[in-house]
């Protein structure tokens, strides 16, 4: 069934789709119509599933781990300070393996407030141990969330996983959508059935304390679940393109690549800008591609190693910073770049934090600078884009 | 032959909990689980009984238990509780089994979030009136006057100055259905309300008074008889608010304070003046309880 949605809406079928039993969420901007949605959907008896209108984010995702660790398939939405709230929680999820799913709204972090498109929410997350997807439409929100379940509920990896979708840009945008058809996705994602769960007559204890010679065990174990799920992500994908004829190129997704001498790293809504720039750069004879980081965690390094060999220079787009130190992007691919003995040139640049829109004009901008530092053979410090009183020009 | 006691002699809580000598927390647990039987799930946050099950892969408990973080308690058994009645399981007893400190501290939000939405749970608070896991520091639950390693006593007596957290008043004003306080001094009433609670459908609040040797600095033997000593000079009156309605449970003797306080090293450094205060604000709230049942009484005369 194909229907006109915004990101939201496409996040809040997913998540009914998926058919999820038990949802706990809280009101946060531009999170909100998630979570009124679903409140309709159980309401109306569409879906079958608890409503647990939490007072706190922190409780929300408190819920979804008790309720997971009771057996039932669990799904939140939060943004921007609900996301950080949980913070503590979401750490207390991936470490107890419970295959949750949550959207969250990427939105910047106050102060100053804003409530518009940011990624220093979820990328403030990456050391939480979650999965993390990065989502360019609506359509790719509403499957990513089906295909999360899957991957996280394998036995082999049992992990949470969130989806990240850029404040209004997607959450408020409406794009048609093709809402898959229910027998399809249940033969997809059959019923949540953990190995171990809160069961009467089976007093086992689920979090207990451990001694030091005993605790790193947990933590290796949970580290090989997350390297386990770079192949599991690519076989449910390839899984649910066969199912439903749709796929979004792995954990780095490439937009003419091939050939390409210099790329553009990016994430999130901008994409697709930077789509269009490639198409128009290409019609005037410049060989450049797009590398999308679908996953940032786990993070493609293979696959950022792979484009690596084949360019003279990488622009990372970050639209968050990492205050003494750079954009997240852009430290993860010249980390993963550094076993190689002959490696691209790499600039870092910080664009479009706090809803700022990123033109196409200003990525053309950034390929035109990255092919010039290509031709200099000269990495640079990190260069915020677009910022009043720096003297260039980006837009 | 009929058994002494109305108590069930079937134990859900095995020897080998790590508590310590005297430990009133352990009997709570022990208590509690006796009231609720087998059919019962625990959720627990950080507090000593995070500790006290032992070392994973055991634990002491005859029933499932899932640990939460320090404040999130009220919505760890609103999950629970949903999960389980996703499956049907509408018969299970949910339980949230935090201290003092993970109750009318940092877990106050979500126990209030968890009573407002009327979660069919019971919360049981053990109240050993400190953060006594990490070592006796105060809490909003920790009464006037007492000593703790954050109310030192100095040069000045800087004892606890602000009067304990009322808890049961501020579960009260949710509107709950079933709140009551119960003491590992009198097991009988104890069993009988967890039972009570169990029974009801929605929230209910059960505020136990937990004595902690070590913290209190008393005789780890005379846990009982401090326990005891509460209920009977007043300091922590035995009632029950059922649906509005509240019931003493048990008198109170009226013995002076002085003598719950002296077998405690908390409150050796009070004068005769404190002590006196403290005999005045007892016998204040204890004379409101008595108020409300004697209106109550009167109503019913009407």
């Amino acid at each position: 069934m194909r229907k006109v949605m915004t990101g939201n809406y496409a996040s809040a079928y997913g998540a009914k789709a998926a058919r999820a039993e038990v949802v706990a969420a809280y009101p946060i901007t531009p999170q909100t119509s998630i979570v009124e949605k679903l409140a309709e959907f159980v309401s109306s008896g569409e879906m079958n599933a608890k409503f647990i209108s939490v007072e706190s984010e922190h409780s929300a995702m408190a819920a979804c781990v008790s309720a997971s660790i009771a057996g039932a398939r669990t799904y939140t939405a939060t943004s921007s300070h609900g996301l950080t709230l949980m913070h503590e929680v979401l750490m207390w999820a991936s470490s107890a393996r419970l295959p949750i799913v949550i959207t969250n709204v990427s939105r910047a972090m106050a102060p100053p407030w804003s409530v518009w498109a940011d990624h220093m929410d979820s990328v403030a997350q990456r050391d939480t141990g979650w999965m993390q997807f990065f989502c360019e439409s609506n359509q790719e929100v509403l499957d990513t969330i089906i295909m999360a379940y899957k991957v996280g509920e394998s036995k082999d990896i049992m992990l949470p996983s969130m989806i990240i979708e850029d404040a209004f840009i997607l959450s408020h945008t409406s794009e048609p959508v093709d809402v898959p058809e229910q027998p399809l996705v249940d033969a997809f994602l059959p019923k949540y059935d953990p190995e171990a769960k809160l069961e009467i007559g089976s007093p086992k204890g689920f979090g207990s304390l451990v001694k030091p010679d005993q605790y790193m065990e947990f933590r290796y174990k949970a580290m090989q679940a997350m390297e386990s799920s770079r192949k599991r992500i690519l076989e449910v994908e390839q899984e649910f393109e066969r199912a439903f004829g749709r796929s979004y190129g792995g954990l780095l997704d490439e937009y003419r690549c091939e050939d390409a001498e210099t790329v553009v790293v990016v994430a999130g809504s901008a994409a697709g800008t930077v789509r269009e720039v490639v198409d128009s750069l290409r019609v005037k004879g410049l060989p450049v591609g797009m590398a999308r980081l679908r996953a940032f965690r786990p993070f493609p390094r293979e696959e950022v190693r792979s484009l690596a060999k084949k360019v003279r220079g990488i622009a990372v787009m970050d639209r968050s910073y990492t205050f003494g130190a750079a954009g997240a992007f852009y430290t993860e691919v010249c980390g993963s770049l550094y076993p190689l003995a002959e490696r691209p040139v790499v600039k870092d640049y910080i664009v479009g934090l706090g809803g700022r829109d990123i033109t196409p004009r200003v990525i053309e901008n950034i390929f035109m600078d990255i092919i010039e530092a290509s031709d200099r053979g000269e990495s640079a410090e990190p260069e915020w884009v677009d910022v009043e009183g720096l003297g260039r020009r980006w837009r | 032959m009929t058994s002494p006691t109305t108590i069930p002699e079937e134990e859900f809580a095995h020897p080998g909990s790590t508590g310590c000598p005297g430990c009133g927390a352990n009997l709570v647990m022990r208590y509690m689980l006796k009231g609720l039987g087998e059919r019962t799930i625990i959720s627990i946050p950080a507090c000593c009984w995070a500790v006290m099950p032992g070392y994973w892969p055991s634990h002491c408990l005859k029933v499932p238990l899932v640990y939460s973080a320090f404040e999130a308690t009220g919505a760890s058994i609103s999950g629970i509780r949903a999960a389980l009645d996703m499956r049907g399981e509408e018969d299970v007893t949910v339980v949230g089994f935090a201290g003092d400190g993970g109750t009318v501290d940092i877990g106050l939000q979500a126990l209030s979030g968890a009573a407002e939405r009327r979660t069919d749970a019971i919360y049981v608070m053990y109240d050993n009136e400190a953060y006594m896991n990490t070592g006796i520091q105060r809490s909003g639950s920790t009464p006037w006057g007492a000593w703790t390693t954050t109310t030192p006593v100095g040069s000045d007596r800087a004892f606890k100055r602000e009067p304990k957290k009322d808890i049961m008043a501020i579960m009260e004003a949710h509107g709950i259905p079933y709140a009551a306080t119960v003491s590992v001094g009198h097991p009988e009433d104890f069993v009988k309300k967890m039972r009570k609670a169990r029974d009801v459908r929605g929230f209910s609040f059960i505020h136990a008074f937990s004595p902690c040797p070590p913290g209190w600095r008393m005789d780890p033997m005379k846990t009982i008889e401090v326990a005891k000593l509460a209920v009977d000079t007043r300091v922590f009156p035995l009632y029950e608010i059922d649906d509005g309605e509240l019931t003493i449970t048990r008198e109170g003797k009226g013995k002076p304070v002085s003598e719950y306080l002296s077998l405690q090293g908390r409150f050796r450094h009070l004068s005769e003046e404190d002590v006196a205060d403290i005999q005045v604000d007892v016998d204040a709230r204890y004379a409101a309880l008595k108020a409300r049942v004697a209106k109550k009484a009167s109503k019913d005369d009407e």
